[in-house]
């Protein structure tokens, strides 16, 4: 089996996840999506590693990992805050901005 | 001596600064002290004139620096003061019909509750005009110019609770500011050729500069000459200004404001005498408005109004000696003198008249007044006599001196400019012979119940006497060995000019004409009664009633087209440059409106967006690859 | 392991298959499932299968990072955060924004179009191999080049998680400005107010149910919904009994007046007639 159909399943899961980014009005579930298409990045970064011989695509998918941690971290923070004033965790529910 | 020079200016200045600022305390005696200070003003100049008469004729200019005012850089604008011989001759004038008016005007004003307040604004003339007169830049004329120009709306409106007087001081502002824009161009116009205002380098430079930048420059002098002394086509506005008091009509309006322009062109005569075409401007103005005047003057019933066409006369004879170049430039400042003579005393004499008559102006409503009013009837007549040039009499010297110029000019100019100027005379001589009949001959035509005409206190007659010695004498004086062109010369320079005919037949003919003139004045007003209602007359006569529609034409050309020149930029203004930003502005609201359909406010709206812009990241990308 | 071929092999092959399925099924169903906590659970399903791939593919550090961080910390971070929302909160299906499924169908579908067609346009044809950069174990070659080549990265990535964390607690942490009311002053409050001076009543009584999601009935058989927790309230999930206790003693009745001979004319009153309780008439009834 060639490797690269890590890739089409990597691709695969980032589409599946930016449509439920799109699809998804849970905020929750929004930003699973989002950890979904992050996961399927590193997949792609994992395989181009073993694709070229050097460790730089784990470095890279490693980075990508803490970056992550951090941003679930805020992103989950801003979600509690939202649900405490607004009582709902609906997306479309915060559309204060626009005119 | 020349350390005197700043006093001349500034004695009435102070009595303005105190009769203006001193409120009621001065009530009593400030007539008194601007009339001091107007005298003071006249020994200084006297004593300074007997000082210049001790030195030789090229030393007799005399300088005073005083500041200097605006320094920027390598440019100076000083506040200096020259006296010379034409300056001389002004400030003696003014100074002296000036005092002489400011003691009229003590008699005639006593039962005005604003006398101080009068006082202060004619002290405030005398130091704009001695300030026009003796600067020696134009930079300083300038302000003096503009010093008369308040001082004369100050005085024209000074009886304001009279609307025809408000607007008659605006007319007159607003009339001269037309001039004065000329004069101010004319000034920036020097200063962007020779670098200066100041006469002297000024005045030197002529030589080295290109024709038509003094044409120019010569042209706006004479527009700024023609609006301070009501030259055609700016005349409108002196008919209307009669509408001040009678002492500020002879001071301002007959003897030395209306001066000015004459004084701008003699001054300027080296920038004239190098433009030919502006010099020609220059008598044309001055043959038409002599015409003008003397037949506005035939036409009108009030005594101050027919003066006025006259003095507007008088100027243009002074403009068209002036415009003759060093040929004419002393005979114009004689006759501006012995004019301020004469007509000053014509004005006083009305005043006096007007002062018995409570202060009827219309001549039809006079008559028969020599009775009751001797001495002025004396001194109105001898200023009637020198006026017309009667043999002998100031105008005789000067307006002869000015006809045998305008023949001298040479060729068909010539001929035309002495034949206007003759038939000038016997205009001249025509309306103030009406005048003369209509006020002191023929039956009464006053109601004796209401009014009793009586002579004026001697406060007013005196300064009256004093003036008709004046219009006696000055002319055969100023004419015994040339004296005056003499005097002058050294700043105006003088040339003889060569007639087509000999003085002797110009001064016959002038005779002829004024013989004429009073002969027609005595078969239409003398011989048979004149009625105290205004006949209807002939077309001519209803125009020059109406001053020979001036303020029609200005009214039609001026006031409509300017209103619809200012409506029609203002509806440029809104449909085009209001269309063009107002449009703009609404085409980006519109297609920001538009466009605000993207921003829903809805975050995944927005992630679409992006996941479609992604999308055509990707899509490039790999058709650049060649996908 | 250290010998990781270019070329996959063939139980590789097949764990790709079988366990690529799942992943994909996983991320369907985290998309799709209607209860955010199932979404997450499916979540984490999917990130375990792509830890078993990091660790095939030679990542054997980020095979465990992946379970240990993101489907140990991560995930239960956000089921922590799922049941604080509201475990059952589900999503309605309807969808609010017109057009938006749509595009959003078509656009997915057209860029992982796009990304295969790219994938696949791609010359992959050759493999290195982990073989030689994994020679000194794969945790040391990470660190190798972590410490040296991407340090001032490592640095920067450890300012940014403090910054994350002091972030998530300025945005969580709410200020008290008021004491907290003691106990006392709070039953003062409530005898003052007049409202439910006593203890709630307890649920489920008849002893048939204890359980705290039934409620206790009132003396006319009616469910009282003040017996039970609010959260279950709110939520709506009271399982009411009430009717099968009352068809139990209607049948009781029945069996009752067969037993003593009556005739059965008499109908049972209706329980919200008041005046007499159920269990009043239960006893009139055993006389």
């Amino acid at each position: 089996m060639n490797p690269v159909y890590y890739l089409y399943l990597a691709a695969l899961l980032f589409t599946i996840g930016a449509a439920g980014v799109l699809i998804r009005r849970n905020a929750i579930v929004v930003f699973m999506c989002i950890e979904l298409m992050l996961n399927a990045c590193n997949l792609a970064f994992v395989t181009f590693s073993r694709m070229h011989g050097n460790l730089d695509g784990q470095i890279i998918a490693f980075f990508t990992m803490v970056v992550a941690a951090a941003e679930v971290v805020v992103g989950l923070a801003i979600i509690v805050s939202i649900f405490r004033t607004r009582h709902t965790a609906s997306v479309d529910d915060a559309s204060l901005m626009k005119l | 001596m020349e350390n005197l020079i700043a006093l001349l200016v500034a004695a009435p200045l102070v009595g303005a600064a105190l009769l203006l600022c001193g409120g009621k305390r001065l009530d009593r005696t400030g007539h008194w002290i601007g009339t001091l200070l107007a005298v003071a003003s006249f020994a200084v100049g006297v004593a300074l004139f007997a000082d210049m008469l001790g030195r030789s004729a090229d030393h007799r200019a005399m300088h005073q620096y005083l500041f200097s005012w605006i320094p920027v850089g390598g440019f100076r604008a000083d506040v200096a003061f020259q006296l010379d011989q034409l300056s001389m001759t002004f400030v003696l004038l003014i100074t002296g019909v000036g005092s002489l008016i400011h003691i009229y005007s003590i008699g005639y004003m006593e039962h005005d509750e604003r006398r101080r307040r009068f006082f202060g604004y004619l002290n405030l003339f005398l130091a704009a005009m001695l300030l026009l007169v003796l600067a020696d830049n134009y930079l300083l004329l300038y302000v003096g110019w503009e010093g008369v120009g308040l001082a004369s709306y100050l005085l024209i409106g000074f009886w304001q609770h009279k609307p025809s007087a408000a607007t008659a001081a605006k007319k007159a502002f607003l009339v001269n500011r037309v001039g004065d824009m000329g004069l101010s161009i004319a000034i920036m116009l020097m200063f962007t050729t020779f670098g200066t205002f100041a006469f002297g380098p000024v005045l030197a430079a002529t030589g080295a500069t290109s024709e038509g930048k003094l044409t120019a420059i010569g042209l706006m002098l004479l527009l700024a000459a023609c609006g301070k002394s009501a030259q055609v086509p700016l005349q409108s506005w002196l008919g209307d200004a009669m509408e001040g008091p009678t002492p500020v009509s002879a001071l301002i309006h007959a003897a030395t404001m209306v001066t000015a322009g004459v004084y701008l062109i003699t001054r300027s005569g080296a920038v004239f005498n190098a433009a030919p075409d502006a010099q020609l401007a220059v008598v044309v103005v001055g043959a038409v408005t002599l015409l003008y005047g003397a037949i506005v003057g035939c036409a009108k019933d009030d005594i101050k109004k027919a003066l006025a066409g006259s003095t507007m006369s008088q100027i243009g004879y002074m403009v068209l000696a002036a415009g003759l170049g060093p040929i004419g430039y002393a005979f114009a400042i004689m006759h501006l003198v012995t004019h301020g003579f004469f007509k000053a005393g014509l004005f006083l004499g009305a005043g006096s008249v007007m002062h018995g008559m409570n202060d009827e102006v219309d001549m039809r409503k006079y008559g028969g007044l020599r009775k009751y009013m001797p001495v002025t009837f004396l001194t109105f007549g001898l200023g009637y006599l020198a006026i017309i040039g009667f043999p002998g009499l100031s105008g005789f010297f000067s307006k002869d001196k000015i006809i045998e110029a305008a023949f001298a000019k040479g060729g068909t100019e010539g001929w035309i400019l002495g034949g206007a100027a003759l038939l000038g005379a016997a205009v001249t001589a025509f309306y103030m012979t009406r005048v003369m009949l209509m006020t002191f001959f023929g039956e009464k035509r006053w109601d004796p119940k209401e009014t009793h005409p009586h002579e004026s206190p001697k406060i007013m007659t005196v300064p009256m006497i004093v003036l008709a010695v004046g219009s006696v004498f000055a002319g055969g004086l100023f004419s015994i060995n040339e004296s005056f062109v003499t005097w002058l010369e050294p700043v105006t320079s003088f040339a003889h000019g060569h007639s087509p005919v000999s003085a002797t037949t110009v001064t016959a003919s002038t005779i002829v004409v004024l013989l004429l003139g009073v002969g027609t004045a005595w078969l239409m007003y003398g011989r048979k009664p004149v009625p105290a209602l205004a006949p209807r007359g002939s077309l001519l006569t209803r125009a020059a009633r109406r001053d020979l529609l001036q303020d029609d034409f200005n009214d039609l050309v001026f006031v409509r087209g300017g209103t619809h020149l200012t409506t029609t930029l203002v509806q440029l203004d809104r449909s085009l440059v209001d269309g063009a930003v107002n449009g703009t502005a609404a085409s980006m609201g519109g297609l920001s409106s538009l466009l605000r359909r993207l921003q829903t406010g809805f975050v995944r709206s927005y992630a679409v967006q992006m996941l479609g812009g992604a999308a055509v990241l990707v899509a490039a990308t790999l058709l650049m690859r060649g996908v | 392991m250290s010998t990781l071929a270019a070329a996959a092999s063939t139980g590789e092959a097949v764990q790709f298959w079988l366990l690529g399925t799942v992943a994909v099924i996983g991320a369907l169903c985290t998309v799709l499932m209607k209860r955010a906590v199932h979404s997450a659970l499916s979540l984490a399903g999917t990130m375990i299968v792509l830890a078993v791939f990091y660790l095939a593919n030679g990542a054997y550090f980020l095979g465990v990072v992946q379970i240990v961080v993101y489907t140990g910390a991560i995930m239960m971070l956000f089921l922590f955060v799922v049941m604080l929302v509201g475990v059952t909160a589900a999503d309605s299906l309807k969808e609010t924004l017109k057009g938006q499924r749509w595009l959003a169908a078509g656009l997915g579908i057209g860029f992982g179009i796009l990304l295969i067609a790219g994938i696949g346009n791609a010359s992959l044809k050759e493999f290195n191999g982990l073989g030689e950069a994994n020679a000194g174990g794969n945790v040391q070659g990470l660190a190798a080049l972590i410490f040296t080549k991407y340090v001032f990265a490592f640095e920067i990535t450890g300012a940014l998680l403090i910054t994350a964390a002091v972030g998530a607690m300025v945005l969580t942490h709410r200020e008290r400005t008021e004491r907290a009311r003691t106990q006392r002053e709070q039953s003062e409050a409530r005898v003052r107010e007049g409202k439910q001076v006593p203890p709630l009543p307890a649920p489920g009584v008849y002893a048939r149910h204890n359980a705290v999601d039934i409620p206790g009935l009132l003396p006319d058989g009616t469910p009282s919904d003040l017996t039970v927790s609010p959260t279950l309230r709110e939520r709506g999930q009271i399982r009411d009994v009430s009717r099968e206790s009352l068809a139990e003693l209607k049948a009781l009745e029945r069996r009752t007046e067969d037993w003593l001979g009556r005739t059965s004319g008499e109908e049972p009153r209706p329980p919200s007639s008041g005046g007499t309780t159920p269990t009043e008439r239960k006893e009139e009834a055993k006389k």
